[in-house]
């Protein structure tokens, strides 16, 4: 039950939602950059919805399955292919055991994509996530990007976990990928330490996104926005999506690894429900900001969970009637392992003679 | 108390500040952790953690799940009754330090700086008790209160790519130590054997906001005793 990395990609990373509890101490959440992504692609895989997956950055690996699995790959599309042969994106697709999943890059329809695998990435768990964290070397494989020759390890898939196949996500249920994004934002706690052209300038410009961008912020570049006085706080919490000006008025949107803590000025913070957007651009891509109230903030949020929810309601009718998880029994002999009450079962099989 | 405080702001769906204050002051940091303190003891559904830093305490919720209104009532009645803990009531936790050498390459550079001999700075630095006021930067760092004055050091001008885990450094007004391996530009005077942060460690993290630290200067020799040691006890 593994899976064999050929090549590893540009930057492919092992993520689940995160490290939580230890922000306090100064540790980075990490997690998948576009959650809702990495919980609708489990789901359809037949995992828990925090189940690890690989987070794939612009190139994406080529790998071997170690085992038959249902796959599904969410967020962008950067052109899956399976044996060579185009693969769908946001749909249950079986893979064989032998079969190589790789990627032909993006076509401009997002840079990010996360492959979810019926049982899940099962590498060990540091401080109750695997996520990767980079700068800190730690989660995931060894704390670092997949390199070739990993071999990962899946977890045990539930029981009719292969029913998922075939299933495909409707279009208003999946994240779109959209150049030049529209962030919605709701005023950060500093937002009187900018003068009132300052303002004028973080609402109503266009920002390009730079090449220093990562997973730790969003850094950009466009027109300085000015401080009434020093750009400079008491280091303070940054939380996720907040929108940090330095001295220089570039902002930086702060995204999953970013530091805990830090001394800039606020102006804003992307609401939650926005923060996917951010995940597909690549340099050179540009983004503008809209003020928007709390209401509107938690109706975005409200619609997302209401989208897994209608994911589940739409997968639980299509496993109902597949006949996708028999196509392995097909073969003449085969095993499983099931669980039942709690208690874990070897189930093998024979045609009969 | 200032009557500007506290001061409850959103920043996003999913965080609540609680400001008490815009300084560094042990009095305001006490509050800031007796609020952490008073929320984690309710224990509320919709509570995510908290991040207590020098004047505010964040408050992260789950955006999808929480109603941000019952958040910033909780956080406005215990406020309203809300005492400043007994100022540095922590434990205070000693910390071996061997200074100088190849441990501390700034120590020469810091003596100069201030016009103390090396004793005398390890002596200065070692006879004070910091408070920690936050944790941050990095997994596992102090941002550390109440060095002598005299210590005072600007930055390298050319910060190091590579700083070794343990080190103690100067930089401005400030003493840390650093968690990891990391780059940076603080004055290094010496460096503690102790693991600040081992993700294997049931408890991974030896420092945490509202303790106090001391410095205990140590020889070489102990250094490596202690260093030695560190794998059998996991600190």
């Amino acid at each position: 039950m593994t899976v064999e990395v050929l090549s590893p990609g540009m930057n492919t990373t092992v993520q689940d939602l995160g490290r939580y509890r230890f922000r306090a101490y100064g540790m980075p959440v990490a997690g998948a950059l576009d959650r809702y992504s990495l919980m609708a692609g489990n789901l359809v895989a037949g995992n828990g919805p925090g189940a690890a997956a690989l987070e794939i950055t612009f190139s994406g690996p080529e790998v071997r399955f170690g085992s038959d699995r249902l796959v599904c790959i969410t967020g962008g599309d950067l052109a899956p292919r399976l044996n060579g042969d185009p693969f769908p994106c946001w749909e249950g697709g079986f893979v064989r055991k032998g079969d190589v999943l790789s990627f032909s890059g993006p076509c401009s329809r997002g840079i990010r994509a996360w492959l979810c695998i019926s049982g899940g990435v099962n590498t060990q768990p540091v401080m109750g996530s695997r996520s990767t964290y980079l700068r800190g070397g730690l989660g995931g494989m060894e704390g670092r990007r997949l390199r070739a020759g990993d071999i990962l390890s899946l977890g045990l898939p539930d029981p009719l976990w292969a029913r998922g196949e075939g299933f495909s996500v409707p279009g208003e249920l999946r994240t779109v990928h959209s150049a030049d994004p529209v962030i919605r934002v709701l005023p950060g706690p500093q937002e009187g330490a900018f003068t009132s052209a300052g303002l004028d300038v973080f609402y109503g410009s266009s920002f390009r996104v730079g090449a220093e961008s990562d997973r730790m912020g969003c850094r950009l570049e466009g027109p300085a926005i000015s401080h009434c006085g020093s750009p400079d706080i008491v280091s303070d919490a940054v939380p996720e999506g907040s929108i940090q000006v330095p001295g220089n008025g570039l902002p930086i949107i702060m995204l999953s690894d970013s530091q805990t803590t830090g001394g800039y000025t606020k102006i804003a913070c992307a609401v939650n429900a926005d923060l996917h957007l951010l995940a597909q651009l690549a340099p050179g891509d540009t983004l503008s900001f809209r003020k928007c109230g709390i209401r509107e903030a938690a109706e975005a949020s409200a619609k997302l969970k209401q989208g897994l929810a209608r994911i589940r309601v739409l997968l639980a009718d299509h496993r109902s009637r597949s006949k996708g998880n028999i196509q392995f029994l097909h073969q003449d002999s085969g095993s499983m392992k099931i669980r039942f009450c709690g208690k874990s079962y070897d189930v093998r099989w024979e045609r009969e003679k | 108390m200032d009557l500007e405080y506290p001061r409850f702001a959103w920043c996003g769906d999913g965080c609540l500040f609680v400001e008490f204050g815009d300084g560094i002051d042990l009095t305001i940091n006490s509050m800031v952790r007796a609020l952490g303190r008073d929320i984690h003891s309710l224990a509320p559904g919709w509570l995510v953690e908290t991040v207590p830093t020098y004047r505010s305490l964040a408050i992260y919720i789950d955006p999808w799940e929480s109603p941000r209104e019952e958040v910033e009532e909780l956080a406005r009645s215990i406020c309203q009754s809300l005492e400043p803990g007994p100022v540095r009531a922590g434990p205070v936790l000693e910390i071996p330090v061997c200074y100088g050498g190849e441990f501390g390459p700034d120590m020469k550079r810091v003596s100069e700086h201030t016009g103390l001999s090396p004793e005398d700075v390890i002596a200065i630095h070692s006879g004070s008790c910091y408070h920690v006021f936050m944790m941050g930067f990095t997994p596992g760092f102090p941002y550390l209160g109440g060095m002598d004055r005299r210590l005072e050091t600007p930055r390298l001008p050319n910060p190091r790519t590579v700083i070794p885990e343990g080190s103690v450094g100067i930089a401005g007004k400030q003493t840390g130590i650093y968690p990891i391996t990391s780059p940076g530009g603080w004055n290094l005077v010496g460096r503690t054997p102790l693991r600040l942060f081992d993700q294997e460690r049931e408890a991974p993290f030896l420092l945490e906001a509202g303790m106090n630290i001391v410095f205990v200067p140590i020889s070489a020799e102990t250094f490596e005793t202690i260093l030695s040691e560190r794998g059998s006890t996991g600190l």
